[in-house]
């Protein structure tokens, strides 16, 4: 299937559009409010939440005895929220530390909704069928209903994100300024934190339970390399997040046996290492390739400082010296020299070097920088 | 109890201890979420081995999953160094990735293995007797047992031999590396010791019961005790009995046995976390109160010193507006200061009794010359009743 078939398939399949549809709401509701997880150092919280979601889920089968969606993601949210609350008050009110209430939370509740999904399992119930597809995710049983519901719960996040974005961007940045600001610092945390167990919840079906995180997390750590505006962020997280979810539709609806969460997941992962290694102003390449030239340019000055000096020594500034007298210690190379040459500031003739005048008074503008700044 | 039923507990109190140990460490050098990235991990690793050996039982399926394991340690701490992003990003960026690419490799050749992704997760501790090791046609007992029984014997060995120097690097690593003993040696070491666990748990017992074993029994030690020797021995107690309490429990309700014996780690943590003596929630809350109380106290006695001389500034109706405390509060803390005899009550006004100067005078000299501490002491000698 090439890209143009799958394009024409986009549009007239039902199933397919929907799933692409609400693969993509999910990765821009998730890198949004991932941003805020990112930044606030709760990345792992998404972790903790989707695997507290479970016994929520089972528990609202048992009670219920339907599989009808809203009412199992209706206790997946109310399971995540107790989780996500007594994470907070584990690491408010004893001296365990963060990582390790969350670690607490992820296992017992995850440990206790599949006991429930075991004992479920045993039921003489036909309906229980499908259940263990939160663990992994089936973007293939996603309707036209849930990608609006999740259209719509979108639409709301985004709404109440403008509506307080002045307070939630002072409470990322500085806490204690903000509640000294009379804000209520509690509100506003409980309102994120809401917010990202709701968008948590919406992505259980589609994405499942164990990789669930890495859709908050990763768009929005790949779009933090590339600005530091919080704005700018939320936007790219959005715009990477909905793209990993498309090209990952795509992907696994081409080939047999690759499930839609995995490969969402990887694509994902993919924009963050593109990220890392290519944004401009902090990746790995081009802060290595600065580190290069400020380390040749560091070297290049070293050298002319020498040479300045010897040629100081002298009455004629360009009187010829032997290139051999220039060590590796004052940060000689074969091509600093070049370098040197290039810029005008030595002619080399044959074995010899020396200095050209205007080689001469960038080195004595260099010296004395040197000279004033030492002192 | 037959003999299935003793050999499923044993291999399940045998992991609860073996993951109990490197657990500990974990929890004190807050790294408990590393456990959560190992375990998700392994599952390329195991598949990959699985390629290549073409056997679920090869013990070379443990070596590949260890080394992935450390190869996710190695990865978090290579992304956490180039400071792009912080240490739980990195986390959480590697083993969703790990894991993701461990999910396609199976959904892909998913005809030819036998494996399956509940079984990574949840393990088959009922399965465990089944699979035995057999040395000619002698019967050695279960592969499980003889498996996570060397690593244990591994574990106290080098726990045994490098008690000293973990428990040093792990309060204080600047003074173990002042002292050379490698921090980063101990490090490692840790992790492989907790990869290595990690893989031979989760092949009886699931990747998620690994990391409720590691992390669940010492976070309820750590609540009991400050003794890192006492933490130990707390945390590998709360581990057994939650294998044997859990094994009974999914006997008696039909249902998975790591699941069980989660849910009963769930129930010991909660009570401890609600109960335990010093660090427990209700005892927290209540100091809390009581050290508000007292805060009070003190400064309701501070402002009767300033007043000595004004009538009018002691009366008791007066103190209300101008400390600007509710009623319930104002009437607690006077009860409290009459309880202890720091003050008399005389025609509505207030003085301070000799015992109440003294005290107040000596708080405010600890408090002037920044030695706060000290007041905690000085309030055991002056207090009989405490708030």
């Amino acid at each position: 299937m090439n890209i143009t078939e799958y394009i024409t398939l986009l549009f007239t399949d039902y199933t397919l559009r929907t799933i692409t549809l609400g693969t993509a709401i999910l990765g821009a509701i998730c890198g949004m409010l991932g941003s805020f997880a990112v930044l606030r150092k709760q990345s792992l919280l998404g972790d903790a939440i989707s695997h507290a979601a479970l016994p929520g889920i089972a528990i609202a089968f048992l009670i219920t005895g339907t599989k009808d969606n809203t009412l199992l993601l209706i206790g997946a949210l109310v399971s995540g929220l107790i989780g996500a609350f007594w994470i907070r008050g584990i690491t408010r009110n004893t001296h365990l530390k963060s990582d390790t209430a969350l670690g607490l939370i992820l296992s017992l509740f995850f440990g206790f909704g599949m006991l429930l999904l075991t004992y479920i399992q045993k039921q003489p119930n036909a309906n229980q069928a499908g259940l263990e597809d939160y663990l992994f995710g089936q973007a293939a049983t996603l309707l036209l209903n849930d990608v609006w519901l999740m259209a719509i719960v979108t639409a709301i996040c985004l709404v109440i994100l403008l509506l307080f974005w002045k307070e939630l961007k002072m409470l990322l940045f500085d806490e204690e300024y903000t509640k000294t600001l009379g804000f209520n610092t509690r509100f506003l945390d409980i309102l994120i934190t809401t917010f990202i167990v709701v968008a948590i919840v919406m992505g259980l079906q589609t994405v499942g339970v164990v990789l669930m995180s890495a859709m908050l997390l990763a768009p929005a750590a790949a779009a933090r390399q590339w600005t530091n505006s919080l704005g700018v962020m939320v936007i790219l997280a959005a715009i990477f997040g909905a793209v990993s979810g498309t090209i990952g539709t795509a992907i696994s609806a081409s080939h047999n046996h690759l499930s839609t969460g995995p490969v969402i997941v990887l694509i994902a992962a993919v924009f963050v290492l593109v990220s890392f290694i290519f944004s401009p102003s902090r990746g790995l390449l081009f802060r290595e390739i600065r580190f290069r030239k400020n380390r040749t340019d560091l070297e290049l000055h070293k050298t002319l400082s020498f040479m300045f000096s010897i040629a100081n020594a002298h009455e004629d500034i360009a009187h010829p010296h032997a290139i051999k007298i220039l060590n590796n210690f004052q940060g000689y190379t074969k091509r600093t020299l070049q370098q040197l040459e290039l810029k005008n500031y030595v002619t080399i003739q044959g074995n010899m070097w020396s200095l050209t005048p205007l080689g001469y008074k960038t080195a004595a503008n260099l010296y004395n920088q040197l000279i004033t700044t030492n002192e | 109890m037959n003999s299935a039923q003793i050999e499923i507990q044993l291999i399940a109190s045998l992991v609860a201890i073996a993951c109990a140990i490197p657990g500990t460490f974990l929890v004190l050098r807050k790294m408990a979420l590393i456990t959560d990235a190992i375990s998700h991990s392994i599952l390329p690793g195991i598949v990959i081995g699985f390629f290549i050996t073409q056997d679920l039982s090869s013990p070379l399926l443990i070596i590949f999953a260890a080394i992935s394991g450390v190869l996710t340690v190695v990865l978090v701490e290579f992304i956490q160094k180039t400071g792009l992003v912080k240490e739980d990003t990195a986390i959480g960026l590697v083993f969703p990735a790990l894991f993701s690419i461990g999910v396609i490799l199976i959904g892909q050749n998913a005809n030819d293995i036998h494996l399956d992704i509940d079984v990574v997760l949840l393990g088959e501790l009922a399965f465990a007797p089944f699979d035995r090791l057999l040395w000619g046609t002698t019967d050695l007992g279960p592969k499980s047992l003889w498996i996570i029984g060397s690593i244990l014997i591994i574990t106290l060995t080098l726990l045994l031999t490098f008690y000293k120097e973990l428990k040093l690097s792990t309060f204080d690593i600047g003074l173990s590396a002042a002292l050379g003993f490698s921090p980063a040696v101990m490090h490692y070491g840790l992790m492989t010791v907790a990869s290595i666990t990690t893989v031979g748990a989760f092949d009886a017992v699931g990747a998620i019961l690994v990391i409720a074993l590691m992390i669940t029994p010492s976070a309820s030690a750590y609540l009991l005790t400050k003794d890192l020797k006492k933490m130990l021995v707390l945390s590998i107690i709360f581990g057994v009995a939650s294998a044997i309490i859990g094994y009974w429990i999914a006997h008696g309700l039909d249902t998975s046995i790591s699941g069980s014996m989660t849910s009963v780690l769930g129930v010991i943590f909660f009570i401890i976390y609600l109960f335990a003596p010093e660090k427990g929630y209700f005892s927290v809350r209540y100091r809390r109160k009581q050290q508000r109380l007292e805060v009070s106290l003190l400064t309701f006695l501070v402002h009767l010193q300033n007043h000595e001389d004004d009538e009018t500034e002691r009366h008791v109706q007066h103190l209300n507006e101008h400390i600007n405390w509710q009623q319930v509060r104002s009437k607690s803390v006077l009860e409290l200061a009459l309880k202890n005899n720091m003050i008399v009550i005389h025609n509505d006004s207030i003085t301070l009794t000799k015992k109440g100067k003294s005290f107040t005078k000596k708080a405010i000299d600890y408090i002037v010359t920044d030695k706060d501490a000290k007041i905690e002491a000085m309030k055991d000698r002056f207090f009989l009743f405490r708030g």
